[in-house]
């Protein structure tokens, strides 16, 4: 039988993984951002994320505290996409999907070993962005920075949906995504909202980082990465082309994961992320398009 | 001066010669109607002056050479209903609406044209929040129009707008089109398969055959000449 | 171009390719040899992710885990069963084929991103999987064959006797991968252009074309799969030799999948002579952007670098300008 404070625990734990499933859920919208617009997936979206950090970190060595550099690293973050876009990805613009997608990988290369030689290989660690406190709600303790994670990634992906709803440019990007050739008959920039695409991505992916970093303690150029795998797999868990199910599958995954670690010792940390997959793929086995994704309709 | 003018414009799709040498104007407030069987270069001399097809030669409009880009083409005032319409089937018909006039600035001007274009077309009034790929092919010939006047251009670029249409529908969409030509001013370039109705409502016409004008001349003219109509309009 | 002046300016080049191999040994340094021995094995998993990519239009993100499979046959067999090295290679290759076939179960029902995720799912769990179960692989360990079973590890102790000939270990290797790579390229050959290969390309052209004209399109992933594993076990296997008969879970960590992907489309998709250049490319790129600067992360911004550029440089890949160049060639015969 399962006391009651071993529910308190529970609830402890799943609102642990929601944190952590915020920060996937944030880095899996800005897949789907740019998976919608051009077709393929960012390889490089989690280390893009991990330099927006440590540009972060370098200003938090400077001086500023957490916020302003956060909302420095953010904007900077969203010209950076903008100009990457252009420097690399428009030359490929007609090429076919796959070479899109080894491009991200060699900027991937790029950007991981650029911030190890910019920044040297030690660990770095940053201030905490939330209090480290706990909040009793209801005779349970939760940590502040969990509840604070949380928030800040649902935030972010709300402003962004406004955005994508509410606004003239929104409308012309979404356009753009869904017909191209239809979007520059009406005079939209088609090539230009897909810059402004990786733009958001990366400006959001930034958000990511520097949610995940500071709980972690220490962290170096790789830390991104398993978050990268996550985001992928809570991406393609909810339907790829579904930011509202990349949201749903993420959260679900950061719960899952936690709870499995939590509670089922054998698992351990190296199988973890094997466990994790082979849950998506069985998910994957009955929907095949995601949880909320639309079925292909395929053409002869 | 005409409003648009196509001089020696050829184009071609690998190694498919599609147009080979064009000379076509439209003059200001006139209706041209570009007729011709199928793969004669119809659809391919819309594109070419909306530049979504490479093309030599060269397209004036009002004054001044167009340039390659269709986006480009959209600002610079010319409006391009392609065949199959081109709405976004999985936005609402506000929003497609809303596409329509987005390279346009002046904000209370979009409204009142909005307005109006609600009021000429009560349906889409009605399907507002529907997605417009819910809608009749009628109904989305109506949206096609509606967001192409939204751009409020000087040129409308109609390609096959009586294809898969029922008569009736057909009927009330060119007396739409004459009725802004007549109000409001506006240019049209109509292709179509429907020889008999494209110039019943059209004051000259060209007729195309293997990428090459075969015949021009006025409307009237060319419904009068019983050999032109055997030869190529096939009626 | 007739099809007899097609199949003989095929047979012309792969003479060529043949001599290229032989000879290239006597201008290179021992070091090289063994660095062009990696670069064989990286070509004949490259091979395989071709036909399943190129031809049968199936990603895969996890085919550095069906190396794995095939180099741990090898290291296993040849530990502690008492296999010579040598004969576990074709074993090695059946045994990934298997796990090729399991692989491509899932490809009967996914399909683009959702089975690339499937597929790299497989390449994340296997150093996890390798680690766990250490009493057959070693754990985190590995298993070196020079201390378990030097005596059977060919070329180990010293030169190799062939045919009369002392040839030098790395020379060996050299020629065994590459030797094997050519094989199994010209099987590659054969199997694109036969009835297999057409059902492959259909499968890959449309789905919905090809099974509406009754191919069962399934059967024909899973094979592809099971082939492609194949080569990548047989590649796999050979590592296993050129890395001094040792392999541990961090050789085949995701990262080797990648490679093998980038390495496929910088060579150029559906181009046999494409994937040796790609497989060069993977091999010798890395360490010539470690010449350039050993700075901390200085190689991978180079060899990224390089990537982006021969993609934003040559979109179908180097195999895309091979043909160009000889298109001429053989269009005037």
């Amino acid at each position: 039988m399962v006391g009651a404070a071993d529910w308190a625990g529970v609830a402890q734990q799943v609102v642990a993984g929601l944190s952590s499933g915020g920060t996937y859920a944030t880095l899996a919208v800005a897949l789907v951002l740019i998976y919608r617009a051009t077709g393929v997936v960012n390889f490089a979206q989690g280390e893009l994320a991990m330099f927006s950090t440590f540009v972060a970190w370098t200003l938090t060595q400077h001086g500023f505290s957490y916020w302003p550099a956060f909302a420095l690293t953010v904007a900077a973050s969203f010209g950076g996409g903008i100009a990457l876009e252009r420097v690399v990805i428009r030359p490929v613009e007609r090429a076919s999907v796959l070479t899109v997608a080894i491009v991200t990988i060699g900027v991937f290369f790029v950007v991981n070993g650029a911030a190890f030689w910019i920044w040297s290989p030690q660990v770095k660690s940053m201030p905490n962005a939330f209090s480290t406190r706990p909040i009793r709600i209801a005779g349970v303790a939760f940590s502040i920075s969990d509840l604070g994670i949380i928030g800040v990634s649902l935030l972010a992906v709300l402003l962004l949906w406004f955005f994508f709803r509410f606004t003239k440019l929104g409308l012309a990007m979404r356009a753009a995504a869904l017909n191209p050739e239809s979007s520059r008959l009406t005079g939209i920039r088609v090539s230009w909202m897909i810059a402004l695409g990786w733009g958001l991505a990366t400006a959001l992916g930034a958000v990511a980082g520097l949610m995940a970093a500071p709980p972690l303690g220490s962290f170096d150029q790789n830390f991104m990465q398993p978050i990268l795998l996550y985001a992928f797999a809570g991406a393609v868990l909810g339907g790829i082309d579904s930011a509202l199910g990349a949201v749903v599958g993420s959260l679900a995954l950061g719960v899952f994961l936690n709870l499995l670690g939590t509670y089922v010792s054998w698992v351990g940390t190296d199988l973890r992320q094997a466990a994790a997959l082979a849950v998506i793929l069985g998910v994957l086995l009955v929907r095949p398009a995601g949880l909320f994704g639309q079925a292909l309709v395929r053409r002869v | 001066m005409p409003l648009l003018e196509l001089r020696g414009v050829a184009a071609r799709y690998g190694p498919l010669q599609a147009l080979r040498g064009i000379d076509l104007s439209v003059g200001e407030s006139e209706i041209v109607a570009v007729l011709g069987a199928n793969g004669a270069g119809k659809t391919t001399t819309l594109r070419a002056i909306s530049a979504t097809v490479k093309t030599s030669g060269e397209v004036v409009f009002a004054g001044e050479r167009l340039p390659g880009r269709p986006e480009a083409v959209a600002r610079a005032g010319i409006a391009h209903v392609p065949e199959g319409r081109g709405t976004f089937a999985q936005l609402s018909v506000d929003e497609n609406l809303r596409l329509g006039a987005h390279v346009r600035r002046d904000r209370a001007g979009v409204k009142a044209d909005y307005d109006r274009a609600l009021e000429r077309f009560p349906i889409l009034a009605e399907r507002r929040r529907q997605a417009a790929g819910t809608l009749s092919g009628g109904e989305q010939q109506q949206l096609a129009l509606a967001r192409a006047l939204m751009q409020r251009p000087r040129l409308l670029l109609l390609d096959e707008p009586s294809l898969g249409l029922a008569p009736r529908v057909v009927a009330d969409f060119f007396r739409v089109v004459a009725e802004l030509n007549e109000q409001e001013g506006l240019s049209v370039l109509v292709v179509e398969q429907n020889a008999r109705l494209a110039l019943a409502s059209s004051s000259r016409a060209y007729v195309l055959e293997v990428g090459r004008v075969a015949v021009a001349g006025a409307s009237a003219e060319l419904q009068r000449h019983e050999s032109v109509r055997r030869s190529y309009l096939g009626y | 171009m007739s099809r007899v002046v097609r199949i003989a300016a095929g047979l012309v080049a792969a003479a060529a390719a043949v001599a290229l191999v032989l000879v290239l040994p006597h201008w290179l340094s021992d070091a090289r040899a063994a660095e062009f021995a990696r670069a064989g094995c990286f070509f004949i998993a490259i091979l395989g992710l071709n036909l399943l990519t190129g031809y049968t239009g199936q990603i895969s993100l996890g085919h550095g885990a069906l190396m794995a499979v095939g180099a741990y046959t090898t290291a296993i067999l040849t530990a502690n069963h008492g296999f010579r090295d040598l004969w576990t290679i074709p074993l090695a290759g059946l045994v990934a084929m298997g796990a090729g076939f399991l692989l491509g179960l899932p490809a009967r029902r996914l399909s683009g991103l959702y089975l690339a995720l499937a597929t790299f799912a497989f390449a994340v769990a296997m150093p996890a999987l390798l680690k766990r179960f250490s009493g057959l692989t070693g754990g985190s360990q590995g298993i070196n064959l020079f201390d378990k079973a030097l005596t059977r590890s060919t070329g180990a102790l010293g030169p190799v006797h062939v045919l009369g000939r002392t040839v030098a270990t790395n020379d060996f290797l050299y020629y065994l991968t590459w030797g094997t790579g050519l094989v199994l390229a010209a099987a590659a050959w054969v199997l694109v252009r036969g009835r297999v290969g057409r059902a492959f390309r259909a499968v890959r052209d449309s789905e919905v074309a090809a099974a509406s004209s009754g191919i069962n399109t399934g059967f024909y992933k899973m094979l592809a799969f099971g082939i492609s594993g194949f080569y990548a076990g047989v590649g796999g296997s050979l590592f296993v030799l050129v890395s001094n008969w040792f392999v541990s879970p961090t050789t085949f960590a995701f990262d080797k999948s990648l490679l093998l992907v980038v390495g496929a489309v910088v060579g150029g998709l559906g181009s046999l002579a494409g994937m040796a250049l790609g497989a060069l490319f993977i091999q010798f790129v890395p360490s010539w952007a470690g010449n350039v600067s050993n700075a901390p992360g200085a190689p991978s911004v180079f060899f990224g670098a390089a990537i982006v550029l021969v993609m934003i440089l040559l979109p179908s890949g180097l195999g895309g300008v091979l043909r160009k160049l000889t298109e001429p060639l053989t269009t005037r015969l």
